[in-house]
């Protein structure tokens, strides 16, 4: 709404202000463009309806998850981003999940209507359950589909799965296989190997007589 | 004169008949899609009716989930070009400008004019097509199927511009990270501009044959109403969020790729109904239109590609086969991907559906370390169970055209 815009966009110490009084632990986040700060994750939902009220972000554009690899600890963030409509600029606010294993944010559905959807998509591909979500269930995967793709330690090919209607998997045998990569993505390794190991290849499954497909998919 | 019968009120007594306890039937639970003609694609609803009357809507979503982010993990960013067509199949144009856009913000790449001109060539013309295809296909929805001819027969015209163009009708994948693949050709400006000229009464004539038309007024006006707030709470955007009377425009609000020295109004609607945003893609076709036009008035000289961007897109094929150098910064960025700053960011740019975003998380190196991709359909389409609850079946037709969704880029 650029007839309202007055200020433009909030900067990084304006927000910081804001959010400094009510939550002491926030800390300023490294950032490529807009402001982004680091929260405790169970301050967040408090911390969106600040910047909603005293700040003007009255747009939820997005919630997604970050997994930070198998071992890294904290291993998932949950990003929220917000956007202005009248001072016309975004915040990105991160926060990390306290547990490795069965990570939880609190849900902001509660705050936005629109949420509930990313909500389910993040817990749907990455596996983070919002708390106090009216309706978690899957989104994009089916419902009962066993793991979270987006992982890290989901592989790109997939993993063998039982199809969505058992009742059809049962009578024909038929099962989701993973698919393997030949002629996939191409992406050369780095580090000590030889050149056949380093050769531009698909980066993640594919198997031949000298690499065989690995027993756990 | 006193008479000895009286006329009953049919609605009063209708209403009476279906409180009455033999009218209390079972809901109907009906499964609309996931290959229905008005779903534009594979969406599933799950609706519950009573009798005509929608009570509950559950969308079911996936059919067309590709894994995009997780693909987009396991290649570098200039073999990720080819996927961003397959989003919003209808605009690859500018879902390819959106995508260069956002790793350009973490090159850190400034593009010279005249290669920022012909993106906002390619994003309207984009803009045209899907909003000429939203709108030919609403028209069937609703009973008029002559605008789809019409409407077709314009597009054909685009796609013959897209092929001279970029060398393909569907799938352009016509940008590069730091520029586009190739120089406009000659003589390409010039009949851009003429379907322009013949564009604009021809599409008058297609919005003449539906804004007064009373079997499509009957079929939109009022339905579907979504509120200013209602439409904020869910995180619509594009023409569904513009019709409910937000005059919310990335091209206006936050200008990307030089949009801020181009003239156009945005259109906002004013009650939020199916009509008002039909309106609304009405006008941004005809502002689209004006864009272009400036675009072609001054279209500037110069580079079609950053000077600094031959670090990130193939360098020149004729140094190739002349310099060592330029050979082997070629195998480079080849196998490698183009070396990138670790850094998040996050960059959303106006397709013709709404605000589409790209949040990358990049770790250095040729290879993107997280990227989601926001799509406007999957949040236009959220507020469906809210909108449909309480409308007829034949109204839920009439809403899903009017937010026009294409389920390649809500699925992902």
């Amino acid at each position: 709404m650029s007839a309202t815009a007055t200020a433009g966009p909030a900067s990084e110490s304006e927000l910081l202000a804001v959010l400094q009084g009510a939550f002491p632990a926030v800390a300023v986040r490294p950032t490529g463009d807009h402001p982004a700060f680091k929260l405790p994750v169970a301050e967040v939902p408090a911390a969106l309806k600040l910047l909603r009220s005293q700040s003007g972000f009255d747009f939820l554009t997005d919630i997604t998850a970050v997994d930070w690899d198998v071992e890294a600890s904290p291993r998932f963030s949950v990003v929220w981003h917000l956007y202005s409509t009248t001072r016309l600029g975004y915040v990105r606010i991160v926060a990390d999940c306290l547990s490795d294993t069965e990570p939880t944010a609190p849900s902001v559905v509660a705050l936005w209507a629109g949420a509930n959807w990313h909500e389910r998509e993040t817990f749907d591909l990455m596996g983070i359950r919002f708390t106090d979500h009216p309706d978690l269930r899957r989104i994009l995967m089916w419902d009962g589909y066993p793991f979270h793709p987006l992982r890290k330690d989901f592989p790109l090919a997939g993993i063998e799965t039982p199809l969505p209607d058992l009742e059809v998997g049962e009578i024909t045998g038929a099962t989701v296989k993973p698919a393997p990569m030949m002629g996939g993505p191409f992406v050369a390794s780095t580090g000590e190997m030889n050149l056949t190991e380093a050769e531009p290849r698909a980066k993640d499954e594919s198997w031949h007589e000298r690499s065989e497909k690995p027993a756990t998919l | 004169m006193p008479t000895d019968y009286s006329f009953p009120d049919s609605a009063a007594k209708t209403a009476n008949a279906v409180e009455a306890p033999e009218f209390q039937t079972e809901k109907m639970s009906l499964s609309m899609g996931p290959s229905h003609p008005s779903t534009h694609g594979v969406l599933r609803l799950q609706l519950e009716l009573d009798g005509e009357i929608v009570t509950q809507c559950d969308p079911v979503l996936g059919y067309l989930h590709r894994g995009d982010e997780k693909i987009a993990e396991n290649m570098t960013y200039n073999q990720f070009v080819p996927y961003t067509d397959r989003l919003d199949y209808l605009a690859p144009l500018a879902n390819n400008v959106a995508y260069a856009c956002a790793v350009e913000r973490l090159a850190k790449l400034e593009l010279p004019e005249r290669c920022q001109a012909i993106r906002v060539l390619c994003s309207e013309m984009a803009r045209v097509s899907a909003h000429l295809l939203g709108l030919g296909a609403y028209g069937i929805d609703v009973g008029a199927w002559a605008i789809f001819l019409y409407t077709f027969t314009e597009r054909e015209k685009l796609y013959k511009l897209f092929e001279e163009l970029t060398g393909a009708r569907f799938t352009t994948s016509y940008t590069r990270i730091g520029g586009v693949a190739r120089d406009v050709p000659e003589g390409w400006t010039d009949r851009v501009d003429a379907f322009c000229d013949q564009f604009l009464p021809i599409l008058e004539n297609i919005l003449k044959l539906l804004t007064r038309n009373k079997i499509f007024i009957d079929r939109t006006q009022g339905v579907g109403v979504i509120t200013k707030e209602e439409a904020i709470a869910y995180g619509l955007t594009g023409p569904n969020l513009r019709g409910s009377g937000v005059a919310f425009d990335l091209r206006k609000d936050r200008p990307y790729s030089g949009y801020e020295r181009y003239e156009f109004d945005v259109a906002v609607g004013s009650t939020g109904d199916c009509y008002d945003r039909y309106l609304v893609r009405g006008e941004e076709m005809r502002q689209s239109i004006r864009i272009i036009k400036q675009v072609l008035k001054n279209f500037p000289k110069g580079d079609w590609y950053a000077k600094d961007a031959v670090r990130i897109f193939a360098p020149r094929k004729d140094k190739v086969l002349t310099s060592m150098e330029e050979l082997i910064n070629n195998f480079m960025i080849t196998t490698e991907g183009p070396q990138m700053p670790a850094g998040e960011v996050y960059f959303e740019a106006e397709v013709p559906k709404g605000s589409l975003g790209f949040f990358i998380v990049s770790k250095g190196g040729g290879v993107p370390y997280r990227m989601k991709i926001r799509s406007p359909s999957f949040s236009n389409l959220s507020i469906l169970p809210k909108v449909c609850q309480g409308n007829l079946v034949s109204d839920v037709v009439s809403i899903l055209g009017s937010l026009d969704f294409v389920m390649g880029e809500c699925d992902r």
